[in-house]
C-alpha cells in the first residue's frame, strides 16, 4: 500500500504542473545540484520563456546517452545537455536526435559547424600537481620521471577516454609504447574522476588526471593557489561539451529556444564558475579573473566525432594490453 | 498482506523463492530480448573472469578463515564493552564502498598512518595497490560479516552443551571436536559462499586498490557494456556468468555444509564456564585488539576526515538525509518480510537460491526493470518503488543468512511443542517465531536498512533532480571539488547507517550476542 501511496503522489505531482509546458532537460549529475549550472540556468530560461524546465540527471555523459538508448523514441526528454565530443558519432548513430538552426560566433579551439550538436562550455584535460613542483611536460617526460599518477579509467568515465584520445591522437600508432613507458607511473586507476581526483588531494600521487580550469576551482571557491596544471608539448587534448534536441520531442520549438538560450550570454556567464569549464561564447563581461591565470596549451588536440569512435575500440586494447603486464 | 490469514509454512517459503527468481530472471531476460541475443565473451572478459575468481575466492577465505578467531573469543569471552564491539563489527560492512576506500587509504595509503609510522623506523613504504590490496580491502569489509555469522554459530549451540563440556572438565580440543567442529561445518561453508558472492560483485574497491586494468572484475565489463559501448547483448552474458559463479558457490556450500545441528537446549543463556585460560586468554585478548584496530582504524579515519567540512554542507542535505531514511526504512520493512517468508520454506535449496541477488548488480536489475517499466509507464515516475525493490533484493542474501538458520533452529526446537499447542499461521508467527526471532531479525533489518542508506542503487536509471539521496549528495560534492563537505557527508552517511544499524540491532534484544 505505502508503495501505490507513493506512486500516486508522483504521479499527481507531475499533472498538476500540465497546463504550463514543460520542458524536459536530460543532463548528466553535476548540471543539477544547487552549486551547479542547472538551477540558475532553469530560473533564467524560466522568466522568459513562460514554461517549466525540468532537470532529469542521468550520472555521467556517457550514462546519459545510455539513458537516452534505453528509452528510444518513448522519451521524455526534449533537450540531452552534457554529451561530448567523443560520444558525438554514437550519438548521431542513434538516430534519437534532430538538427537546429541554433548557431553563434563560438569562441572554440576548433571550428564548429554541427548541425545537431551545440556546444555550450569546452575545456582541456591536463595533468594536476601541486604548485611549485617541477612538473614533466610531455609524455614522454612524465613517462621518464618518477613522477606518481592517478588516473581515471577510459571503460568507464569521459576524462578516461579523454585521456586515450589524448594519447592516440598525440602518438598514433607509437600510443601503446607510450602506455608501457607510463605504466610503473600510474598508481592506480580509477572508475571516475571524483575517485582520482579526491586521492591526489590526498597525496596519494603527485599528479591527476584532470582539466586545466580545476585550479581556478581552487583559487575561486577556496582562495587556495596550491594547485597548478600543466600543458604539455603535445598539445592537450580539447573537451567540447554539447546538447542537442532530442527528434521524438513535443516541444521542438521550446527545445529550440532553449538550445539558443544556452548559447547566449545569460547561461555562458553562468557556466565558467558552476561548471567550471571555458564559455563556448565569450560572455561581454570577459572571463572570471582566476581562469585568466589557467596555463594556456599550445595545441589544442581533438579527433573529430567518427574518427575517435573509429579509433575508439582499438586504443582500449592497446591501453589494456599495455598495462596489465 | 495483514489482513489476510497466511499459513506460515513451508508453502509460503516455496512461494516466496519463486517470485525472487522471478523477480531475478524477468529483468535478465528482458535485457536478452532487448538485445535480440547474446554477445560471445571475448578474451578480455575471459581475463577478467580469471581475476575476479582468484580475488573473490581469496577474499572470502582469508575474511572468514581470520574471523575464526575473533568469533572464539567473543563467543567464549565475556569483558565491558564486548556488546559494543559486536555492535561495531558490524560497521564496515554497512559503509559505503567510496567513503571506506578512503578510510582504509587513510591507514594503508602512501601517506598513510601505517607508511608514516613505518618511515620512523626506517621501514616502507607499502604499496597498497595491488591483489593484496583488494584482497585487503575485502577483508576489512566482510570479515565482520563472518564474525557475526559465525559468532551466530557459536551461540547456537546450547548453552546446556558448554555446561556439560565443563562438568566434564573437557580439553579445550575435546570442546573443538565435540561442539564447535561439527557447528563450524554447518556455518562455514555458507559464510564462505556468501563472502565470495559478495566479492564476485566488487568493481570500485577491486578497480582502485586493484592498481589499473590488471584488476579488472565482470562487474567492472557489466558497467562498460551498459554504460559505455550499449553492449545490451554482452552486458547480460557477463551477468548470466557472475549468476553462474554464485549459483555454483552456492551449490558447493550446499554440498559442503553438514546439517547436523546441535541437538536441542532449554535456550538458556549462561556464562561459558570452560573458557580456557593461560595462553589461550592472552590469545583471545590480542586477537580481539588486533581485529578492532583494523576494523576501526579506517573508520576513526573517516570520521576525522569528516569533521572540518560541516560548515560547507549545502541546505539539500535535509531532504537528501530524509529520502535516504525513506528508502532505507521502506527497504529493511519489505527485507525482512522476504526474508522471513523465505525461512519458512526451512530449505537449504531456498537459502541457496537467497544467495543469487548477488550475482546480479543493481545495475542489471535496475535496467531490467528499466526496459520492462519503459513502454508502460515512464520508468522515473516510479523510481521510489524500483529503489525499494532493488534494495530488498541487494539486502536480502545477508539478512536471509542472518534469518535462515535461526528460524530452523527455533522450529526445531520448538517445533513440535507448538505442534502440540496446535500453533499455526500467524499465532505461530505471533506467539513462537517473532518472540524466538527477535534478535536474528533486529540483525537482518539493522543490515537492510544499513545497506540501503549507503546504496546508490538505481538512482542513475530512475533518479532525477529531487530525488537525492545521502550516497548521491556525496557523489556529487565530490564530483564539484567539494571534498571536505563530501567527507562531511561521508561521516554523516557513516554515522546515520551504523546508528539505523545499531538501533534496530539493539531492538532485537538481549538474547543473541
Amino acid at each position: 500500500m505505502k508503495h501505490l501511496g507513493f506512486v500516486a503522489g508522483c504521479l499527481l505531482a507531475t499533472q498538476a504542473a500540465a497546463q504550463t509546458p514543460v520542458l524536459n532537460v536530460y543532463t548528466y549529475d553535476s548540471f543539477v545540484p544547487e552549486w551547479g549550472p542547472g538551477p540558475a540556468i532553469e530560473k533564467a530560461f524560466e522568466t522568459k520563456c513562460g514554461c517549466d524546465v525540468v532537470f532529469t540527471a542521468a550520472g555521467d555523459g556517457a550514462a546519459l546517452l545510455s539513458r537516452i538508448r534505453l528509452e528510444g523514441e518513448r522519451t521524455e526528454a526534449d533537450v540531452v545537455l552534457g554529451l561530448d565530443t567523443s560520444l558525438i558519432a554514437q550519438a548521431r548513430a542513434t538516430g534519437l536526435f534532430a538538427e537546429t538552426d541554433v548557431d553563434a560566433a563560438y569562441d572554440l579551439p576548433v571550428a564548429w559547424s554541427d548541425k545537431t550538436f551545440v556546444p555550450y562550455d569546452w575545456g582541456y584535460f591536463a595533468f594536476v600537481g601541486n604548485a611549485g613542483e617541477d612538473h614533466p611536460t610531455s609524455f614522454r617526460a612524465l613517462a621518464d620521471s618518477d613522477t606518481t599518477i592517478v588516473i581515471e579509467d577510459p571503460r568507464s568515465s569521459t576524462p578516461g577516454l579523454g585521456l586515450l584520445m589524448w594519447v592516440k591522437a598525440a602518438y598514433g600508432d607509437e600510443a601503446p609504447e607510450i602506455w608501457e613507458a607510463l605504466a610503473d607511473n600510474i598508481v592506480t586507476v580509477t572508475p571516475g574522476w571524483s575517485e582520482a581526483y579526491g586521492m591526489f588531494l590526498d597525496g596519494e600521487a603527485d599528479m591527476v588526471l584532470s582539466y586545466t580550469t580545476s585550479p581556478a576551482y581552487h583559487v575561486i571557491a577556496e582562495d587556495d593557489s596550491s594547485k597548478q596544471a600543466v600543458a604539455f608539448d603535445e598539445g592537450n587534448y580539447t573537451q567540447i561539451e554539447v546538447a542537442a534536441k532530442v527528434a521524438s520531442s513535443d516541444q521542438s520549438e521550446l527545445a529550440d529556444r532553449f538550445l539558443a538560450f544556452l548559447v547566449e550570454e545569460t547561461a555562458q556567464g553562468i557556466l565558467p564558475t558552476t561548471n567550471w569549464m571555458y564559455p563556448a561564447v565569450m560572455p561581454a563581461g570577459g572571463l572570471p579573473e582566476a581562469f585568466e591565470q589557467i596555463v594556456a596549451p599550445g595545441k589544442a588536440l581533438l579527433m573529430a566525432p567518427d574518427q575517435a569512435e573509429a579509433a575508439r575500440s582499438g586504443a582500449l586494447e592497446e591501453w589494456r594490453n599495455a598495462l596489465s603486464q | 498482506m495483514a489482513q489476510r490469514p497466511v499459513a506460515i509454512g513451508r508453502s509460503l517459503g516455496y512461494l516466496a523463492a519463486a517470485l525472487l527468481l522471478t523477480l531475478l530472471g524477468v529483468p535478465l531476460l528482458a535485457i536478452f530480448l532487448r538485445a535480440g541475443g547474446g554477445v560471445l565473451p571475448g578474451p578480455s572478459d575471459w581475463a577478467a573472469l580469471r581475476f575476479t575468481l582468484t580475488q573473490a575466492s581469496l577474499s572470502a577465505l582469508f575474511s572468514v578463515f581470520l574471523a575464526l578467531p575473533v568469533a572464539r573469543a567473543l563467543a567464549r569471552r565475556r569483558f565491558p564493552g564486548r556488546r559494543m564491539m559486536v555492535a561495531l563489527t558490524g560497521a564496515p560492512f554497512i559503509l559505503p564502498v567510496v567513503v571506506a576506500v578512503m578510510g582504509l587509504l587513510a591507514i594503508f595509503g602512501a601517506h598513510g598512518l601505517l607508511n608514516t609510522l613505518a618511515a620512523q623506523v626506517g621501514l616502507g613504504p607499502w604499496r597498497i595497490y595491488g591483489l593484496h590490496g583488494v584482497v585487503l580491502a575485502h577483508v576489512f569489509f566482510n570479515m565482520p560479516l563472518a564474525v557475526r555469522m559465525i559468532l551466530q554459530g557459536w551461540q547456537g549451540i546450547p548453552s546446556e552443551r558448554f555446561r556439560l563440556a565443563a562438568q566434564l572438565d573437557l580439553s579445550p580440543g575435546g570442546v573443538f571436536r565435540l561442539l564447535e567442529w561439527p557447528m563450524l561445518r554447518q556455518v562455514v561453508p555458507g559464510a564462505l559462499a556468501a563472502i565470495f558472492a559478495i566479492c564476485l560483485a566488487s568493481f570500485a574497491v577491486a578497480l582502485i586498490l586493484g592498481g589499473g586494468p590488471r584488476a579488472t572484475t565482470v562487474e567492472l565489463g557489466i558497467y562498460q557494456a551498459f554504460m559505455f559501448d550499449f553492449d545490451l547483448g554482452r552486458a547480460a552474458v557477463l551477468a548470466l556468468m557472475q549468476t553462474a559463479l554464485v549459483a555454483a558457490a552456492a551449490i558447493l556450500a550446499l554440498l559442503v555444509t553438514r546439517m547436523d545441528g546441535s541437538g536441542t537446549g532449554l535456550d538458556r543463556a549462561l556464562p561459558r564456564w570452560d573458557s580456557p585460560g593461560g595462553w589461550r586468554r592472552l590469545a583471545d585478548v590480542l586477537g580481539l585488539i588486533a581485529a578492532g584496530a583494523f576494523l576501526v582504524g579506517p573508520l576513526v579515519a573517516v570520521a576525522l576526515a569528516g569533521l572540518s567540512g560541516f560548515g560547507d554542507l549545502p541546505p539539500g542535505l535535509w531532504p537528501a538525509i530524509a529520502n535516504s531514511l525513506i528508502v532505507s526504512l521502506l527497504s529493511a520493512l519489505t527485507t525482512v518480510i522476504v526474508a522471513l517468508a523465505l525461512s519458512a520454506a526451512q530449505s537449504r535449496v531456498v537459502q541457496g537460491i537467497g544467495l543469487l541477488p548477488l550475482a546480479l548488480s543493481p545495475l542489471v536489475l535496475g535496467t531490467g526493470y528499466f526496459l520492462i517499466l519503459n513502454p508502460v509507464i515512464v520508468p522515473g515516475r516510479l523510481a521510489l518503488p524500483v529503489t525499494v525493490l532493488v534494495n530488498t533484493l541487494m539486502a536480502l542474501p545477508f539478512s536471509l543468512r542472518v534469518l535462515a538458520p535461526a528460524y530452523v533452529r527455533v522450529e526445531a526446537d520448538f517445533g513440535r511443542l507448538a505442534d502440540t499447542l496446535a500453533l499455526r499461521g500467524l499465532a505461530r508467527l505471533r506467539w513462537l517465531l517473532l518472540p524466538r526471532l527477535r534478535a536474528p531479525i533486529g540483525f537482518a533489518a539493522g543490515l537492510a536498512a544499513a545497506l540501503s542508506m549507503g546504496d546508490l542503487g538505481v538512482i542513475t536509471l530512475f533518479g532525477s533532480a529531487d530525488r537525492q539521496t545521502l550516497p548521491l549528495l556525496m557523489f556529487r560534492l565530490m564530483g564539484a571539488y567539494r571534498t571536505e563537505a563530501a567527507a562531511s557527508c561521508g561521516l554523516i552517511l557513516m554515522a546515520l547507517s551504523f546508528g539505523i544499524f545499531w538501533l534496530f540491532d539493539q531492538g532485537g534484544g538481549k538474547s543473541n550476542a
